[in-house]
């Protein structure tokens, strides 16, 4: 039997919490819960969020996408706490980088360049790194006791956590070194700086991405040069950040079969980097409060009703009743089998909502249920 | 008769958690049948596919995975699976294509697979849709399978717009050169009447939000959006008279308890409010249901609704969804 996720113990000594899970899970929500608790608790908290829903993101002031946090009204401060919350920009974060660690003239040579401009804003992996980016940001201001952040919409939900190694295998590669060999040779033509060895490697690349394109590939990564050893380093430091004891993974998931199998890679992966896992959180747990009337019971009563043609309004509450307490049963099962090939993970359970949440009344109703600790099974 | 007679590349996508792969896995069936060949790919590397069709993992090869309902012709269609590997499909791209056989170690060498592959996540992308434009392109002569369809079971909503535009970004990028001309003519198929993209979507309000935006992402990118696919619909279960009532918190908890009586319930009481507040929860629920099919309406896209399965699904539930998909005309 797992133990309970005390949600409220980690509200008060986390200073990042991590919410990740596969997509359609209700990470966003959980994040915001998360975040506006913690505040109304009386700390001072920041969350990061990726994409939120249109009318979530408005009830929390997200509507000016100007890359930096801002406060969230409505908040209940007489704990002493604050909410602010930014949406991530992600080409926005990145040209920040450019400008900051560039001079003025070659920040703008990248900022033109052709494979910037896509690889900045639309090819999809940037937004992982650029998220952890952010979370480093965020962190060096030192203005929030307590950052909560949102992990991105990842084909997997370990993409996040490989985001900053992935760059630095990058950046360690013989291709890097290829790919500005060129550029460092003063345009010379790209066969020349070669060795038959190599050339062999550039004849390749040429004839599959054509001559012209290799030449503003090369020009591109020598630009991004003086840069990446910057870019990389913060990404080393945040995935330090990460093992490190203030903070604190919360893995998201929902009770469905694929939703699980992808939060017990996470657990999994978790505890193979030492990373702190704090607990699971399942949201749209069906539950019905008078389990006691059972299925079979229902459905014949159901039947009796039909059959006498009376009363069609109880026969539907019997049905509705049935399919609730099916569906009960069934998060039950596959909470069960979660639970019992990871023991040890703290779970808590948030109960299926009738409607979509919107406001800040719907996340701290969300709050307090995961503060509850209702606990699965 | 099909809602899509000229298509042969149908692309499925759908917020995650309203159910893409297994839409992807029924519509395979669906065109199946008949005794047609159909190849079902898969481009995230989560072998979905092979779980959803209860077999190993699938290796970087097409694999027979179902059998569809025999024809007229007595032959009985076939569904094979292909999980695509964009560093399997790299090399086997550049074999193809360059005639470079033993270019995939060197590249390896040089760790421009992994640059490829992982980096530069929009070559990553061209890779995925080349092999999959690959395999919708073949002829009688040359290497592989013919197939009468393809189905690509596709990444999320949110990113299909760029997933499936990425040859243009490319073809952007690279002026000249023979990547230029993959990535044209991935473009020319992806833009032509023989691809259509459905979207896979269930009546929440972000997963329609999603669909809707989807429809404008693709429209503006010149993509053709095909059918909306509403997955997990639940059945009505309120009579109509009461949903209204009941959404606005209003339940006749006398006519409940009669009814429970007459069916010979005892202990009534306790259940009454219980009873009523799920009715209640049920109704909101479906009024936002409702709100939330008129948005997909106004689309003006062709709709198809699968029902929800109360078991978990397998093969034979994919069947029926199949069925579903037939009798509605998507295929």
């Amino acid at each position: 039997m797992s133990g309970q996720f005390d949600v409220d113990e980690l509200l008060s000594s986390a200073q990042i919490i991590v919410c990740c899970g596969a997509g359609g899970v209700g990470k966003t929500t959980t994040a915001a819960a998360l975040a506006l608790r913690a505040a109304e608790r009386g700390r001072t908290v920041c969350v990061l969020t990726i994409d939120p829903a249109r009318r979530l993101a408005q009830s929390m002031g997200l509507t000016e996408l100007d890359n930096s946090p801002r406060a969230v009204a409505g908040v209940d401060d007489s704990a002493g706490g604050s909410l602010d919350a930014m949406m991530l920009d992600m080409k926005r974060t990145f040209d920040e980088i450019v400008l900051t660690h560039s001079d003025p003239q070659r920040a703008q040579q990248i900022l033109a360049n052709p494979f910037y401009v896509s690889l900045s804003s639309s090819f999809a992996g940037t937004q992982e790194y650029m998220a952890m980016e952010k979370l480093g940001q965020l962190k060096a201001t030192g203005s929030w006791d307590l950052i909560v952040v949102d992990t991105p919409p990842s084909r997997s939900a370990l993409d996040f956590l490989d985001a900053p190694q992935r760059l630095g295998r990058f950046l360690d590669g013989r291709m890097i070194r290829l790919l500005l060999a060129p550029a460092k040779a003063g345009g010379r033509g790209v066969m020349k700086v070669f060795t038959a060895g190599l050339s062999v490697f550039t004849n390749v690349l040429t004839r599959i991405l054509g001559a012209q394109t290799l030449k503003d590939l090369s020009l591109f990564v020598s630009s991004l040069e003086t840069m990446f050893g910057g870019f990389r380093e913060r990404a080393d430091q945040t995935y330090r950040l990460l093992k490190e004891p203030g903070t604190a993974f919360v893995v998201v998931a929902v009770p469905e079969r694929d939703a699980l199998r992808e939060a017990a890679y996470f657990v999994d992966r978790l505890s193979e980097e030492h990373m702190p896992l704090a607990g699971l959180v399942l949201n749209r747990v069906h539950r019905s409060a008078i389990e006691r009337l059972s299925v079979q019971r229902s459905l014949a009563a159901a039947e009796q009703l039909d059959e006498a043609g009376e009363s069609p309004l109880a026969s539907a509450a019997l049905r509705i009743h049935a399919e609730r307490v099916t569906a009960a049963a069934r998060d039950r099962h596959v909470a069960e089998r979660f639970h019992a090939a990871h023991p040890g993970v703290p779970v808590v359970e948030v109960a299926a909502q009738s409607t979509d949440v919107h406001d800040l009344d719907g996340l701290r109703q969300i709050a307090t249920e995961l503060a509850a600790g209702v606990q699965a099974a | 008769m099909s809602d899509f007679p000229s298509v042969k590349l149908h692309v499925v996508t759908g917020k995650g958690g309203t159910g893409k792969t297994t839409v992807a896995g029924a519509l395979a069936l669906a065109l199946a049948s008949g005794g047609r060949q159909v190849l079902l790919t898969e481009v995230e590397g989560r072998q979905g596919i092979a779980q959803m069709f209860d077999t190993p993992p699938l290796p970087y090869e097409e694999r027979r995975v179902a059998v569809a309902p025999p024809g007229y012709s007595g032959r009985g269609g076939e569904v094979y699976a292909l999980a695509i590997d964009p560093e399997a499909a790299l090399i086997e791209y550049l074999e193809i294509f360059y005639n470079l056989k033993r270019a995939g170690s060197v590249l390896k060498k040089f760790g421009a697979i992994d640059f490829a592959t992982t980096i530069a996540p929009g070559l990553r992308d061209v890779l995925l849709t080349g092999k999959v434009m690959e395999a919708a392109t073949r002829e009688r002569r040359g290497g592989g399978r013919l197939y009468d369809a393809i189905v690509l079971d596709a990444p999320p909503t949110g990113r299909i717009a760029r997933f499936l535009n990425v040859n243009a970004e490319v073809a952007g990028l690279a002026r000249m050169g023979p990547v230029r001309q993959q990535a044209d003519s991935v473009m020319s198929l992806l833009r032509s009447r023989r691809t259509a993209v459905h979207l896979v979507t269930v009546l929440e309000e972000m997963p329609v939000q999603e669909t809707v935006d989807g429809v404008k992402e693709l429209a503006d990118a010149d993509l053709p959006v095909g059918g909306v696919i509403v997955n997990m619909v639940r059945e009505p279960l309120l009579p109509p008279g009461d949903l209204k009532p009941a959404g606005a918190g209003k339940v006749d908890t006398a006519e409940i308890d009669r009814g429970l009586k007459a069916a010979g319930l005892d202990d009534t009481g306790t259940l009454i409010d219980g009873l009523a507040s799920e009715v209640v929860e049920h109704a909101g629920r479906v009024l936002l249901e409702e709100r939330e099919r008129v948005a997909l309406h106004e689309l003006g896209r062709p709709t198809y609704e699968l029902p929800l399965l109360t078991d978990t699904v397998d093969l034979s539930s994919l069947y029926e969804l199949a069925g579903r998909l037939a009798d509605q005309g998507l295929v």
